[in-house]
This record gives structure tokens, sequence and C-alpha cells, in this order.
């Protein structure tokens, strides 16, 4: 007996150990139904949102430099400094300009000489023409009482036509002598605004981001000695990819998260939708302003920026998971009887945190497959998984 | 009928047992080298059906983004578009990179994707919407979801984790935004930055002090990065991928290749000295596992000779000793079988490289452990019968 009891549980081990074998080929090997997670229709809120990232920036900013080359001659503005409108920040050399202003202004004052002896002139002339022509009258009279020749009355009225026309070289002297006046006049005009030109005035209040040059440096026309940004205006320049720029109007409330404070979130607001898109990048540049400019921010930081579009209340969605392409359709593997199912969607907007807009496709009893072991296929034998 | 086999292997059931779990652990690392051949080869098919291309266009006269190195600009793929057959075309980038903290740096292989590109093989989270800073990991890889993993000199946030996303080489794959992947692939160190910059804004034709603002212009051009890897193309139905791979070499100057053209590249030529060293190898440790299984039931028999003898004389006829032999002989096959593929099926998850166990692999293996077993008892039937009763009472 004992001998039979030894033999029977070896059969029994053995017929265990093959039916073991044969449970872990079906539930574990390849003939096993793929295991997936389960999830349905649901309804609820959506809060569509872009996201982009950008830099801040300066919506006013002001390069201030000369017109003209030149030698810095002082600047009495730092980095960091805030300045007012119309504050003098500094100057250039004006070199040989304070010669050459003093030199119009003694032209200019010759010039004014010369006019009052033009105009001297002129009544001279006048005087004379006055004289000759009262004398060419009383000739005339005298040659009608036959008194005096014909011959003298003649040549008196050739002198008064020579002292006319004496009169009028004169007068046109004169104009000559005031148009260069004027020309010496507005001369030293300009150079008196060049001599202003040389001041580098404010043009805005604002806050001094860069002082780029010293004093006593040769510069040439445009360098920019000082950048200036009016600091109200901070704002983010944002790339937002152009597939999600369609929906992006001014005045969207935006999250503001700087680079600086990584876990803090500024509000924010759209000031801009830039109209001209980078067509290399495929994006586009939106702006977004701070609802109030934190402090301490410097140009050029990065930041992420996500910008809410209206939200869509009481709607159908889906995890963003759970949608599959067969063929560029959209849809989702049902279990229908335990098995799949593929079953075409439409699809509506789409959020950051991963839930999709179902429009049409599924009713709200249909158990959707998510997240399968194995790649699904049409009327695959699945298994479903409690959630962990 | 009581079987002798059965009696036999009862008597000493304990050494037998042994014998086929030992034959079973080297049956079980054969089948474990035959699942590491697969597994290569599987891993270079992973890509390819991450990818879900039927075409791949390539920087021209090159063997495409892994085996040989690719650059193509990013706005190529509108040129794709344009001709016919073709129906998607999307940049793709990749690279391989140690990622992670500094306790826990894994190699993986980044693939930069359009974000809105569906994920292939998502176990946990979602696909990426962001198009920056998100990354979808493989489980592999050892991440969670949830977890942020600085690279260079952003911090990613995990939101997705697949299964059996792997690279050829069988890193982890991660999936990231393409910007960022581009970004990762292009930027240096802060330090070759400053110096690079500062070497431009140094070089007179490139910052001439008459033209102040061309230095923004060229250091623009010179820090960004438009390449992409590879472009992959979805053809339209009823086109065939070979006829608008062509055509795209033809015309667009640029080397493209179809699915399988792209299989014998990641297969072929990627893997081919790994997986034929693999091979031979699974050859060598086949014939091996052979010979000593043979060994073995030879040998087993050649113990009971005595026995057999003792048999022969109490008038057992031959047939009844040969089925004896052969049984135990199949008996062992199958223990050795059964054990070592229980063996492989628990140890192979701990492999740091993918090991695939096909089924076909599987019975195949079974088909030679009971054909050498079969054999290996021919021989020992052979001398079982050639041993006279006499040398019971006489040896």
């Amino acid at each position: 007996m004992k001998l039979f009891n030894r033999h029977f549980l070896y059969t029994v081990t053995f017929v265990l150990l093959v039916a073991g074998v044969l449970v872990l080929i079906l539930v574990k090997g390849p003939l096993a139904p793929v295991s997936v997670k389960v999830v349905q229709l649901q309804r609820g809120d959506l809060h569509p949102a872009v996201f982009g990232v950008g830099t801040v920036e300066a919506l006013r900013s002001y390069r201030i430099g000369p017109t003209r080359a030149g030698r810095l001659l002082n600047l009495h503005v730092d980095h960091g400094d805030y300045v007012k409108k119309g504050q003098l920040l500094g100057e250039m050399d004006p070199v040989d300009l304070p010669e050459r202003l003093k030199a119009a202004a003694l032209n200019t004052d010759k010039i004014e000489h010369s006019v009052e002896a033009a105009e001297a002139a002129v009544d001279e002339a006048r005087e004379r023409y006055h004289q000759a022509r009262k004398e060419a009258v009383r000739y005339r009279k005298l040659v009608e009482k036959k008194q005096v020749s014909q011959e003298l009355a003649e040549s008196r009225e050739s002198e008064a036509r020579a002292a006319e026309d004496k009169l009028r070289e004169m007068q046109a002297n004169l104009a000559g002598v005031k148009h260069d006046l004027e020309r010496a006049s507005e001369e030293y005009r300009a150079l008196e605004a060049q001599f202003a030109d040389l001041k580098l005035i404010s043009p805005a209040d604002g806050l001094v981001t860069a002082r780029e040059v010293e004093p006593g440096s040769v510069i040439v026309a445009g360098t920019p000695l000082l950048r200036i940004v009016d600091p109200d205006s901070f704002w983010i320049h944002t790339r937002i990819d152009q597939v999600h720029s369609g929906q992006i109007q001014v005045g969207q409330n935006a999250k503001i998260e700087l680079r600086s404070h990584p876990d803090e979130k500024l509000g924010g607001r759209v000031k801009r939708v830039e109209l001209i898109a980078d067509s290399l990048t495929e994006e586009r540049w939106v702006d977004v302003g701070f609802n109030s400019v934190p402090e301490g921010l410097s140009l050029g930081m990065l930041a992420n920026v996500t910008i809410h579009m209206a939200t869509l209340n009481q709607v159908d969605w889906l995890p963003s998971a759970a949608i599959v392409y067969r063929q560029g359709r959209a849809g989702v593997w049902v279990i229908r009887e335990g098995k799949t199912d593929f079953l075409p969607v439409s699809i509506g907007v789409r959020t950051l945190d991963g839930k999709v807009q179902i429009t049409r496709g599924i009713a709200t009893t249909d158990r959707i497959a998510i997240y399968p072991a194995k790649p699904l296929k049409e009327g695959v034998r699945v298994a479903e998984m409690p959630d962990d | 009928m009581i079987s002798l086999a059965y009696r036999d292997i009862g008597n000493s059931f304990g050494r037998y047992l042994f014998t086929g779990l030992g034959i079973g652990l080297l049956i079980g690392v054969t089948l474990t080298m035959a699942g590491v051949f697969r597994g290569m080869v599987e891993d270079g098919r992973a890509l390819l059906t991450a990818a879900d291309a039927d075409i791949w266009v390539v920087q021209q006269n090159t063997l495409g983004p892994f085996a040989e190195p690719s650059s193509l600009p990013d706005d190529f793929y509108r040129g794709l578009l344009t001709l016919e057959g073709v129906d998607q075309a999307r940049n793709i980038a990749y690279l391989t990179l140690e990622i992670g903290t500094a306790e826990n740096k894994v190699r993986v292989m980044l693939q930069g994707i359009d974000p809105s590109a569906p994920i292939p093989r998502l176990v946990a989270g979602r696909p990426l919407t962001r198009p920056h800073y998100e990354l979808v990991v493989d489980k592999r890889s050892g991440f969670h979801l949830g977890d942020v993993i600085p690279i260079h000199r952003h911090r990613y946030k995990v939101v997705g984790v697949t299964e059996g996303m792997r690279s050829p080489s069988g890193d982890p794959m991660v999936f990231l935004p393409l910007k960022d992947a581009q970004e990762i692939q292009f930027l240096k160190d802060n330090d070759a930055v400053y110096r690079d910059r500062k070497r431009l804004q140094e070089n007179p034709r490139l910052n001439p002090a008459a033209n102040p603002g061309l230095i923004d212009d060229v250091e623009t051009a010179f820090f960004s990065n438009h390449r992409v890897n590879a472009i992959l193309v979805n053809v339209r139905s009823g086109y065939d991928s070979h006829r608008v791979a062509a055509e795209i070499k033809k015309w667009l100057r640029v080397t493209a290749y179809p699915k399988d053209e792209m299989e014998q590249i990641l297969i072929g030529n990627l893997i081919a000295m790994a997986s034929k060293q693999i091979g031979l190898f699974l050859v060598i440790l086949t014939i091996v596992t052979a010979a000593i299984i043979a060994l073995t039931v030879y040998s087993m028999t050649q113990t009971k000779l005595k026995e057999i003898a003792v048999l022969k004389l109490i008038g057992t006829p031959n047939h009844l000793i040969s089925r004896m032999i052969l049984l135990e002989a199949l008996g062992l096959g199958l223990i050795g079988f059964l054990s070592g593929k229980l063996a492989v099926t628990y140890w192979a998850p701990l492999f740091p490289k993918h090991v695939v166990m096909q089924v076909d692999d599987t019975l195949r293996a079974l088909v030679i452990t009971l054909l050498i077993c079969v054999l290996a008892s021919i021989a020992g039937i052979r001398s079982a019968l050639a041993v006279p009763p006499s040398s019971a009472i006489g040896g």
C-alpha cells in the first residue's frame, strides 16, 4: 500500500505540473486575452488651453543713440536708473560746432550790416531818381514855353530813366542781401539744431536697461548707447504653434510661469496677436501682458504661458489615451462581449490635461478599452483589469 | 499493466527529478539565448512599429537615422506633401542620451515627435499635449507618471508611460515634443554658447562697427536648429510605397526607404554583428545542450545495465525493456523542457534587454528535446539489448 501511495503522489504531482503549465500558457501565455483597462464616456466641463513658451520683452523700448557719428562726451545715467521724459541723458562731443556756430553768428551780423548799407543805397538812389524826375518835368514845361531846347529836355528825361534804373538795381540788391541774411540765419539755426541734437534726451519715462558705450568712445551714427524700456509695458513675447493659434483672441486670460519663479503662476491677458507668423518654425507670436507687472523681471527671461480658452460646459469627453487612429480615422476600441470592436468617433476640443471632447460616435454605456497590454486588433479577446 | 518505467522511476524518483531539473536549467539557458536573439530583432521592429511609417525619408545617400547620422531641414516635409501618393509626412528626431536624476541615470533614446501625434502602446497617462516640456517614457526606464526629469536646460514632466518601446540597441524610448528634441540635440552648454558668441562678436566681418544690428541676426542663425533626422511618410491608400519612395528619391534628391528596406537596415545592418554573435552562440549552446541531454539519457541506461540483465534473466520481453528506456528518456526530456520553460518565463523579465519567447521557438525546442531523447534512448536501447542476461549473475 505504501508503494501505491507514493506512486499516487507522484502521479498527482505530475498531473498538477502539466495542468499548471497549461494554465500558465492560457493565462499568461500567447493564448491569454489581452488585459485592458476600461473607461466610459464622461460628462463635464472642459477647459481648453494653449501652451507656449516665450521671453519677457517690453512693448515700448527705446534705443538711445546719436544721429551722427562722433565721440561721446558724457553720459549722466547708468544701468538700472529710472529716467523721465525730456531728461538729459548725455551729450556728444561737439568738436568744432561751437566755433562754427560763432562764425555763423558773425556772418549773420555782417550780412545785417550789408542790408543796412543796401537800404541806404536804395534811399540814395530813390532820392536821385525823384530829383531827376522833377528836373525832367520842369524841362518839359520849359520846352512847351520854348525856353529851352528840345534836346536838353530829352537829355533830362534820359537822366531820370537812368536814375529809375539805378533805383531798381539798388532795390534788387537790397532784396538779394536780405535773402542772404535769411540764409545766414537759417544756417545759424541749423547749426543750433545740430548743437542741440548732440544732447541725448529721454523720449519717455522708463528704466535704463543697458549702457553700452562709455564716454570717450567714438561711435557711428545710430549706435545705441543706452537702452530704455517702459517697465509698465513688459509682456511675454510668446511662441504659439500655428495649429492652436486660431482660437487665440485678444483679451483671453493667461497664466504666466517665469523661469525665475517656476512654482508661481502669474495672471495675464493676451494683449496682441501678431499679424506676422513664422513660416519656418510654424509658430505665431502672441504677446501676453501681466495683470500686474512683478518686480525684478529681466528682459529675455524665459516664461511658459498657458492661454485659457472659453470653457465648454457639460460636454462628453474621454481620456485622449483612449483614442486610436486606424487609416487616419480617429476611433476607440469598444468592448462587445469581451471582444474589441473599432468604432470611429468625432473629436472636438482637446485639453492640455489629456481630455478629448467626443461629439459623436459612442454611447455613454459603451465600455471602451484603454491602456492595452498588447496592441489591439479587431475582434481580440480582452480581459478588463480594475484600476490600480 | 504497470509500466516498468513507472516502477523504475518510482524507485529513484528524487534522482530522476533532479536530473530532469538539471537538464531543464540547461534548456532554460538555451531558450533564453534564443529569446535574447529574438529580442534584438524585436527591438529593431519595435521602433518601426512605433514610427508607423510607410516610407522613411533620410539624408541623401545615408542609411537612415540609426545606422548612419542623417539630417534634413525641418521644413522639407512640405515638399514631400506635394508629391502624389503622400498622405502624411511627419518630422522626427532621434538622439540617445542619459537622463534622470544623479542617483538614477538611465540611458534612453529620445524621440522627438509632433506633439499632436498619437503614441503607440500607452499603458498609463496620456499622449503629449503641450508643444514643450512633456515626456512619455517607457516603463523600462523606471520613471513614473508625474516625475519631473531635468534634461539639459529644462525640466520635463512625465505625462504618459508606454510599454515595449525600445531603440534597436534596447534602450527604453522616451517621446518628447520635436522642438525640445531639436533644442536638446543642438544646444550646447552655457560655456560653449558664451565662447561661441564671443567669437562671433570679435569677428569684424560678422560684427562690423558700421552695422551694429547684424550680430543679432548672425547669432540667431548660428544658435538655432531647424533640422530633423528623418521624415516619416504615410502613403495614401492605393499607392505603392516602393513607387512613392522612388519618386521621392528621384525628384527631391534625398534617400527614401520603404518600410521593408528600413527593417532590413535595422535588422540586417545595425544589429547584424551582434545578432550573428548571439546566433552562433545559440547554435553552439543548442549543440552542447543536445549532447548533454543525449549523454545523460545514455548514461542513465548504462548505470542500469545490471538491473536490465536481471530483468532479462527473469524473462522480461525486449520490447518492455525498450519501452522503459524510451519512456524514461522522454519523461526526462519533458521534465527538463517544462522546468526550463518555467525558469525562462520567470527570469526573462529580469534581463535588462528585451527577451522574447516566441511560441514557435518554444515548440521547436520541445521537438528538438524530444528528438534528442529518442535518439539517445535508441543508443541506450541498443546497448541494453546487447547485455547478456548472464551478466546479472556473472558480473
